[in-house]
């Protein structure tokens, strides 16, 4: 019942009818997660609640990354924006895809979709389409938050946009990747929330999401590198923060090509561990 | 019809879990376009039974045969010929029955119409309201049409009725017996003797997984345990049993010895679950002597 059972004899269509019902699933995966005000408010509206309070609560003590003259630097929103983005990445996959697929297993979800000739490879489509979709909505609408009720300005340059691209789709996936394989570790659907929330809570503290992380002390900026969220946030904090900025990142630069490379390190960490663990059913001795 | 070959076929299954064997040693077949009961109390082995025929779960030992596959080894064409109503499914439930059915028919090659099975379960009415928000009773007719949407060969009902009301059940009766004349082969398993009486064909009664006994549902159990039952209350005021294939003239007899009309007087037929209870009980000697005294005509 693992996923490589797929293999075998498949009925007319292959891969053509992976795709068809992959893309099935998405439409599915997406409208039940809307329905669930659980997922939306945890997942999604998160981030945006986060940073109304950052901005609510630091927002008159000046500027970030000022000049000793007191000029220059930017705003608090500004400061926490690609943090916020960030942390939006790592719930709409992780936080997000563990609850939700450890819920299934423990509910029968699973179970009843392993008994239908869908294939194992379509109910991952849908669940990485439906974080996409969704992840896109919450980063789109941050953006817009940003620009038009927080009154942040917003890279011009192309070449910025496309970093973003990059970065966001790579951040996503990888996530959704680690969320299916983190949902093998609660044990029912009940536990999944008390597992999954300290971890990425966790990670959220030390990758630089609530606290600036040029804040942080060094043994905790080298933890926290260890883990693929400080990576998106860098990421982010390239696209939107000042170039002066990069001076506060503890190798003085955003170091692009290092955060592509953690990035990819964790997608096929998430990649194979998706692979092992996930099963339709626990299977029995 | 029973010389194609079986649907279904297990030979000498075994399943154990360490050192505890949860099924030891089961045969039997299931022949094109039949319905079969499998009874058992619970614990007796029958859901690892019709979980390693479904392909959820692995056996120990045996040999096990499903529309001619190995179910270890079945993929997805073979699971687009199953159709499988589990024992129980709490999903969350937050797509309507329209949605839900709509997105698995999409799964098999060639559904039912959704509508035509909405219809079938008798949940026209409920098509627009979100699974969630039904009735237990309801969610599971949602499990039922979810099992029969793909047009199985082979349907696995495990104990389908459970949570219905009366009305419901029979007309989920009539919905099973317009799938076998479809020709649909189906494994039934249910705590109700009397659904098991009015849908098998043939039973097979499975107790501390072993296969206790196996033949038509009204031949099962042997004639012995059939043989019709005379019960009355006697001068004294205790209760009297006799059985008799006769049992007009047992009955006659009585009258013309009391003289008199007899007290509480019933000619009892053993129902399928008599008969079940008398296997099931006569497995496990230690209870005979809770049975009640019979005398024998």
């Amino acid at each position: 019942m693992s996923a490589s059972s797929t293999a075998t004899s498949a009925p007319r269509g292959g891969l053509g009818r992976i795709l068809r019902l992959g893309a099935s699933r998405v439409g599915y995966e997406t409208r039940v997660y809307f329905r669930s005000p659980d997922s939306v408010f945890f997942t999604f509206l998160f981030p945006f609640i986060m940073l109304g309070i950052f901005t609510a609560a630091f927002g008159a003590a000046g500027n970030i990354g000022t000049a000793p003259d007191g000029s220059g630097g930017i705003s608090v929103g500004a400061y926490y924006l690609p943090g916020m983005l960030a942390a939006g990445m790592l719930l709409s996959g992780v936080q997000n895809l563990a609850v939700d697929i450890a819920g299934e297993k423990s509910d029968g979800t699973l179970k009843r979709l392993g008994g239908t000739p869908l294939s194992p490879l379509s109910y991952f489509m849908g669940k990485i389409g439906q974080v996409l979709v969704t992840g896109i909505l919450q980063a789109g609408l941050l953006l817009l938050v940003a620009r038009f009720l927080l009154d942040i300005e917003l890279p011009s340059e192309p070449e910025t946009w496309l970093t973003f691209a990059w970065v966001f789709l790579f951040g996503v996936i990888t996530s959704a990747f680690l969320g299916i394989a983190l949902s093998s570790l609660p044990r029912s659907g009940k536990s999944a929330t008390a597992v999954v929330i300290p971890i990425v809570l966790i990670l959220q503290f030390i990758s630089g999401v609530y606290l600036q992380f040029y804040a942080l002390p060094e043994w905790m900026q080298n933890v926290a590198s260890l883990f693929p969220l400080k990576w998106m946030a860098q990421g982010m904090r390239a696209v939107f923060l000042p170039e002066g900025f990069a001076s506060l990142e503890p190798s003085d630069s955003f170091d692009l090509p290092l955060v592509a490379l953690n990035l990819a390190v964790w997608l096929v960490v998430g990649l194979v561990l998706s692979r092992l663990t996930f099963r339709w059913i626990r299977r029995d001795s | 019809m029973t010389s194609s070959a079986p649907v279904v076929r297990v030979r000498d299954l075994r399943k154990s879990y360490g050192s505890v064997d949860a099924v030891s040693g089961i045969s039997f077949d299931i022949h094109p376009g039949e319905t079969f009961a499998l009874l058992g109390p619970n614990g007796a082995g029958k859901s690892t039974t019709i979980e390693i025929l479904e392909g959820y779960r692995d056996r120990t030992s045996g040999e096990v045969s499903v529309l001619g596959v190995d179910p270890r080894r079945a993929g997805l064409g073979w699971k687009a010929r199953l159709g499988i109503v589990l024992q129980s499914a709490t999903e969350s439930g937050n797509v309507t029955v329209t949605e839900q059915l709509t997105h698995f028919a999409g799964f098999y090659p060639n559904p039912r119409p959704v509508g035509e099975v909405i219809e079938a379960v008798g949940l026209q009415s409920k098509a627009k309201t979100r699974i969630g928000k039904l009735s237990g009773g309801q969610r599971r007719r949602v499990d039922v049409a979810l099992g029969i949407v793909g047009r199985p060969e082979l349907l696995f009902l495990d104990e389908p009725t459970t949570g219905f009301d009366p009305e419901a059940r029979h007309q989920f009766w009539d919905l099973v017996r317009r799938l076998k004349d479809e020709g649909t082969t189906i494994l039934l398993t249910t705590h109700y003797l009397d659904e098991a009486a009015r849908l098998g064909d043939r039973a097979g009664v499975i107790n501390e997984g072993r296969l206790i006994d196996i033949g038509a549902i009204d031949e099962i159990g042997g004639a012995e345990a059939r043989v019709p039952l005379v019960r009355w209350r006697d001068e004294t005021g205790a209760l009297r049993q006799a059985r008799s294939q006769e049992p007009a003239r047992v009955v006659a007899e009585l009258v013309a010895a009391l003289g008199r009309e007899p007290g509480d007087l019933e000619v009892i037929r053993p129902s399928l679950e008599d008969v079940y209870l008398g296997l099931v009980r006569g497995a496990r000697p230690e209870t005979e002597n809770n049975r009640e005294t019979e005398v024998r005509a």
